[in-house]
This record gives C-alpha cells, structure tokens and sequence, in this order.
C-alpha cells in the first residue's frame, strides 16, 4: 500500500449528504476482476450523459475542480455496499483525502487499505470549509497524518481524529496482512485449543 | 445416506420442510479438487473472562473469537464462516497469488456466483463477456484454492446470504463474514455477520482472521404484535425511517421485544438483512426455539445436534447486560411501508402522501429530499397509492425466500398482473425456486402474469441483463433505492412482497391491509 505522510492539495466540494457507493462507482463497472482503472467510471452516471459528454454542472466537472485531489462532502458518505471499487475509483481518480462529518463503516474502513485518509469533522467545521472553497478561488488544505493536522494558507489550522493504529498502518503504508501474520503462531493455538483442525 | 462433500456431520438429511434434492456428487462442488473435510465450525464456551458480568450476544460471540488483541492494535478476531461471490473476490484471490499465500482454512470457505449471473436459461452461457469471465475466475480461484463452490449448475447454487442459512452453514455464536454489505442477514440466526471490503477478504482468506475494533452495541426492541398485513419488511423499513441510513453507523444492532421474538426465521433474515440500510454494520437476535427448528436436520447442522442447543442456548445477552444505546419501538405503529426517495430511510406508509421538502427540520434532509424527489419524479402531497408503477421485481437477499414468494402468491392467486406492468419473480435459491414449483407457486405467477426466473441477485443491483429503463417506475422487494440502483434513471420504491404483488395487479401501489384475496 501506498504510504501517505503529508498532503497538500485542490479540494473540491459536494455539498450533497449520503453519498452512496452506487453513485461513487455504478454496479456496471464491477464486473472487472482488476484492482485498478476505476477512475475513469468515479460518479459515472452524474458525471456523464448517456452518450458519454460531460454533464458540466456536475461539482467534479466544473472548472475549479479540475486536478483536486481532496474531496469535501456531507454526512454519511460511502453509505451503501461494501464494494472496495469505490475507494480504488477514488484513488485512481486522484484523490488522497475525504473531509465529512461522517462516513459509512465498511467504507471508511476500505479506504485505509488503499492509501486513502478520510477524515471525519464536526458539521460546522465541514461547513466552514465549504465556505472557505467558495471564497478561495483555488482552495488547498494540508493534510498532516503524522501530527493529524489540517491547515491551509489562510489562517486554519485544525486538528482531526484518526485511531492510532489505521494511522500507523497508513504512515508506512503497512500489509495488515503481514501484520497479522506475525500473530499466527496464535491463530494455530486459537484454532488447536477450540478442536477447529 | 449420502453425503456431498464427503462432511464429518452430513447425513443427506432433508433440508427444507418437504423439499426434495436432487442428488450429486463432490465433483459438482469441487471441480475434481478434493476439498478439506467439512469440520464442526463453532464450539461456543462460555467464556472464561469475567465469568460473571452480565454480558450481550454481541460481547459473547466477541469474547470467543478473540485470537489476541496485541499491543496498540486492532483485535485479531477468528472468522468461523467466510462466504465468498464473483464480484468482490477475484482482486482479493489476486492477492494472495502475488505474494505466494494459501487460503489458511478452505474448508471454512464457501463460495458461490450470485450478483452478477443470468436469471435465464441456465443452459445457455453468459451473454456479457466481462460477466462470464468474473464467474469463470470465481470457478478458477475455487479450484485453485480448493474452496467448495455451488456453481451456476448446482441445484443449491443461490444468493449467498439465502443459501448459508439454507444449507445450515449458518449457526449460532458463529463470525461470519462476506464481500457484501447484506451479510447481516445471518445474524438472523444468531451470528456476528458482517460485510467486508476486497482487502479484508485477502484478509481473512490468508489468515482465517480480521482486525477488527471491539463494536458499540445498539439494542432495538420492539414490542407488541405486527398488525395483519403488515410484515418483517415493512416494520425494518420503519425502523430505518426513525433511525435514518447513518443511525446505526458504528453499533452492532441487536433485535430484542415480543415482536421479534414472534418473527419466524426468514422474517428475521428480512430484519437483519437491512441493518446496514440503517448504517449498522451487523444486526442479530438471539438463537431461540424458532431458530433451532430452522437449523434442525439441516445439510451442515451440527451431528450433535442437541448439545449443539444446549450451547446455543447460553448465547442469549444476560439479564442486566449493558448496550451503548437502547431504543424502543411499538409493533403496533407500523403500517405497509413505501420508500419514496433515493434513500430506504426516506420512507413513508401507503396511506400517507409524499412529504415536501420544507417538512423537513435539517437543512442536509431538506436538501436530500428535494434532490431525491427530483430523481423520482415526484411531486410533495401526491398519496403514494396513487403513484402508478411500470415494473415489479420480487426476489434478493431481502425478500427471496419461499415464504416470501408463498406471500406474493397469495396476493397473485386469481388476479393478473395489470395492463403495462413488467413483473417478475427471481427466486434467492435454486432450492427455494424447486419447493416453490412444488407448492405450484410458480404455476400461480405464471398464470397472473408474472416471469418465473432463474436464482440471483437480479434486479437488486441490476449486474446482469435485469435491469429498468431510465424513467420507469419499479416496485422492488429488494434493499436500496439508491439513484440508478436497478438501472440508470430507474426509479425504485422499496416494498413488501406482498405489497408488491398488489402493485403489480392494480398497476399502482395499494393498501395490503384491504386487499381482496380469492
């Protein structure tokens, strides 16, 4: 996995609630047996019209947004199925951070294992950051893991929450499952002391 | 008596009431690759950890996958079922044969294609290139790997989270886990059953575990009786509609009250089964006399069946157990639920109107569900039975069991589906679709006017050729009325069986409660 250390980067805001993992990456797109080329389908059915042109309104389709690799949104983002494809098409896509007030678990959860530091805010603080993107024409945070920082040019300076161990994972862009595996002698005493072999 | 896997417990005992099975052999399931020797997967203790705290289901069956908890990490939990599909395993099998892993306990793995198959003629081979080769890969990865696989051809091939429970492979106390968010259905039984991601699949395919936080627990009771006509469905989306789709983020939800209690099983499936609409990762109730008579005879139920209870028995969450959050609701307030937005918890009952925004105190809600009505093509104080519908699927994880289809039959018998309507009925198994032309439930459909089809997700999610139209109108027994959930620009309303076997006759939703059954 990709380490992730320190960030600086265009945010793009969408000021929608609920963001599902049905709009982050449609069902037609998971057919592939490939862990990559995702970002071409991200928000594929608001992205794009039926005979494949932009649907310029949409907020990753508008000018500002070109390039951001942060990502600002409501509550409950992710929400829906655990597909991983969402924060690989994420990822593919460009982005290395998501600001919310609150992420779906299973999602939340998928992002750490491919790089990708979402970051949960109070309502107001996601809402003064919304403010911030109107205001400043080319908006950028940065996204500090190691001291769980964000900040940007204009005098913000916030700290955000993230458990210690995902945190540590991510750092150094760790394998849970080499992690594990250095337990194992333990799942073979788990399994031998329970007759499970 | 025969067995098909060659299982230390299989007896060939008949598996659903009256059901019939057809016979075959290992080799349907393991391509020709031995596979490991089924094993008795739980043998729940009481745990020897503060003996005496009073203690949920949730912290039991915790307590007793706890492999280690090393310092200033995440909890190594044992996984006692996993339960594996086409579409997110293969980047996960992938994985392993990058870094040179085995699958640490295949016979702890059982796999199936269900998202993305045909509900058609399964003789003929999958028209989409890119399908038919995930389901090829999905056969590829089982045989390399030595995993037991219910193929497109075996009888017993269904929805995943229809057939464990089906076959017996869901029981009490156990871990479970799956890449699919719907894997709550087997708390139904009484198991810690979770969705995962693709990594945590490679996760638990190499290692048997998962790292996982300890859950907060959510205690939902819900007392009283459900009135007539109203259903497990129906009182899920309810609860979804009062909590809302993030209410249950974080918690572990336990279902508790008289009016679970009284739930038969595959109701319970329908409770547990949307949890995660709810936000809540899993959802279970407490094993009880309705869940050992489900289990009871079953293809991979214990040998021991009896001590097997006794242990089951000790599961339920002690008097005076603690949960972080406890709600209560009164069986009594639920009436037939229609969802009328783009999320389930934007749901109202059949007699109500369509909200307007401007009732709705939060600024996101107001928001969400001026955006969502939008989508759906619907206008604030029309009545919901007056909305009319283009096309009706029956069928998922939610609602494609036979007591489902015995419920939409019901409703079907002597009438015909209306003039315009597309409905179609997709059984959750191969084994509920053959009891179901037993009972002559198919005969019923057919002759309403409803297509009889092959089991699978289907429509659910719309990976395979079932899909709606942009613009039309379906009412859906499935779990998510998500924007292009079932087909872009296709509108879902999420309902009952029963509810939506009356859409499909009267070409609008209606009131189950005054159906005229013949």
């Amino acid at each position: 996995m990709k380490p992730f250390t320190k960030h600086t980067g265009l945010v793009a805001a969408m000021d929608r609630s609920d963001v599902d993992t049905d709009q982050i990456i449609p069902k037609q797109f998971l057919k592939r047996i490939e862990r990559t080329g995702f970002g071409q389908f991200l928000f594929f059915d608001w992205r794009f019209h039926e005979d494949g042109s932009d649907k310029p309104e949409f907020e990753l389709n508008r000018p500002e947004a070109k390039g951001a690799t942060v990502l600002l949104a409501r509550r409950n983002f992710g929400c829906g199925s655990s597909r991983e494809h969402a924060p690989w098409a994420l990822e593919d896509y460009g982005f290395r951070v998501l600001i919310a007030p609150s992420f779906a678990d299973i999602f939340y959860n998928n992002c750490f294992k491919n790089g990708l530091l979402p970051i949960a805010l109070s309502n107001e603080q996601v809402s003064d950051l919304f403010g911030r993107v109107e205001n400043y024409p080319g908006y950028r945070l940065t996204i500090d893991l190691d001291t769980r920082r964000i900040s940007d040019e204009h005098g913000l300076d916030l700290p955000f929450e993230v458990d210690d161990f995902r945190r540590y994972c991510l750092l150094n862009g760790l394998d849970d499952i080499g992690l594990t595996l250095k337990h194992e002698e333990k799942i073979t005493a788990y399994e031998a002391a329970r007759g499970l072999v | 008596m025969w067995c098909a896997h060659g299982c230390a417990d299989g007896d060939g005992r008949a598996d659903l009431a009256g059901g019939h099975r057809a016979r075959y052999d290992i080799d349907d399931v393991s391509h020709g690759r031995p596979v490991t020797p089924w094993r008795p997967l739980f043998r729940y203790e009481a745990s020897t950890t503060m003996p005496d705290a009073p203690r949920t289901i949730v912290e039991k069956i915790w307590d007793d996958h706890v492999v280690c908890a090393p310092e200033g990490q995440q909890t190594i939990l044992y996984i006692d079922l996993h339960l594996v599909h086409e579409v997110t395993s293969p980047q996960a099998f992938e994985g392993l044969r990058q870094e040179g892993r085995q699958v640490r306990r295949p016979e702890r793995t059982v796999a199936t294609p269900d998202h993305n198959v045909p509900t058609t003629d399964r003789g003929l081979p999958i028209a989409d290139p890119i399908s038919r080769q995930q389901v090829d890969t999905l056969r590829k990865n089982c045989q390399e790997f030595g995993i037991r696989l219910y193929d497109l051809d075996n009888p017993q091939q269904g929805i995943v989270h229809v057939i464990g429970p089906e076959l017996g492979l869901t029981q009490p106390g156990m871990t479970i886990v799956c890449g699919d968010s719907h894997t709550a259905t087997h708390g139904a039984l009484g198991a810690l059953a979770f969705g995962i991601g693709t990594s945590e699949v490679e996760h638990v395919l190499a290692t048997q575990t998962l790292l996982q936080y300890p859950p907060k627990t959510l205690e939902i009771r819900v007392d009283g009786q459900l009135a007539q006509g109203v259903t497990a469905k129906d009182l899920i989306l309810y609860v979804i509609g009062q909590l809302t789709t993030a209410g249950g983020t974080g918690f572990v939800i336990e279902y508790t009250g008289s009016a679970i209690r009284t739930l038969g099983m595959e109701e319970r499936m329908t409770v547990c089964n949307m949890s995660i609409e709810a936000g809540a990762r899993a959802g279970l109730i407490a094993p009880d006399q309705t869940t050992f008579d489900y289990l009871r005879g079953r293809q991979f139920a214990p040998q021991d069946f009896d001590a097997a209870v006794t242990r089951w028995q000790k599961l339920a969450s002690d008097e005076g157990a603690r949960y972080d959050k406890s709600l209560v609701f009164d069986a009594a307030d639920v009436a037939p639920q229609v969802t009328w937005g783009t999320n389930p918890g934007q749901v109202t009952t059949v007699d109500a109107r369509i909200p307007a925004p401007a009732q709705f105190g939060d600024e996101a809600d107001r928001k969400s569900a001026a955006r969502a009505l939008e989508y759906m093509g619907l206008e604030p104080g029309t009545p919901v039975d007056a909305i009319k519908i283009d096309r009706v699927f029956v069928g998922s994880c939610t609602n494609g069991r036979i007591e489902d289809l015995r419920a939409a039959a019901a409703v079907a018998q002597g009438h015909h589906v209306a003039a315009g309507v597309h409905a179609m009925i997709v059984p959750g198994s191969g084994q509920v679709k053959q009891q179901a032309e037993e009972e002559g439930l198919d005969a019923i459909f057919r002759e309403s006017g409803f297509e009889w089809r092959e089991a699978g997700c289907s429509m659910c999610l719309g990976m395979n050729a079932d899909i709606l139209q942009p613009g039309e109108r379906c009412a859906s027994t499935s779990n998510r009325n998500f924007e292009g959930r079932q087909g872009r620009d296709g509108r879902t309303h999420l309902v009952s069986p029963a509810m939506a076997a009356a859409a499909a006759v009267a070409g609008h939703f209606v009131d189950i409660r005054r159906w005229d059954y013949k």
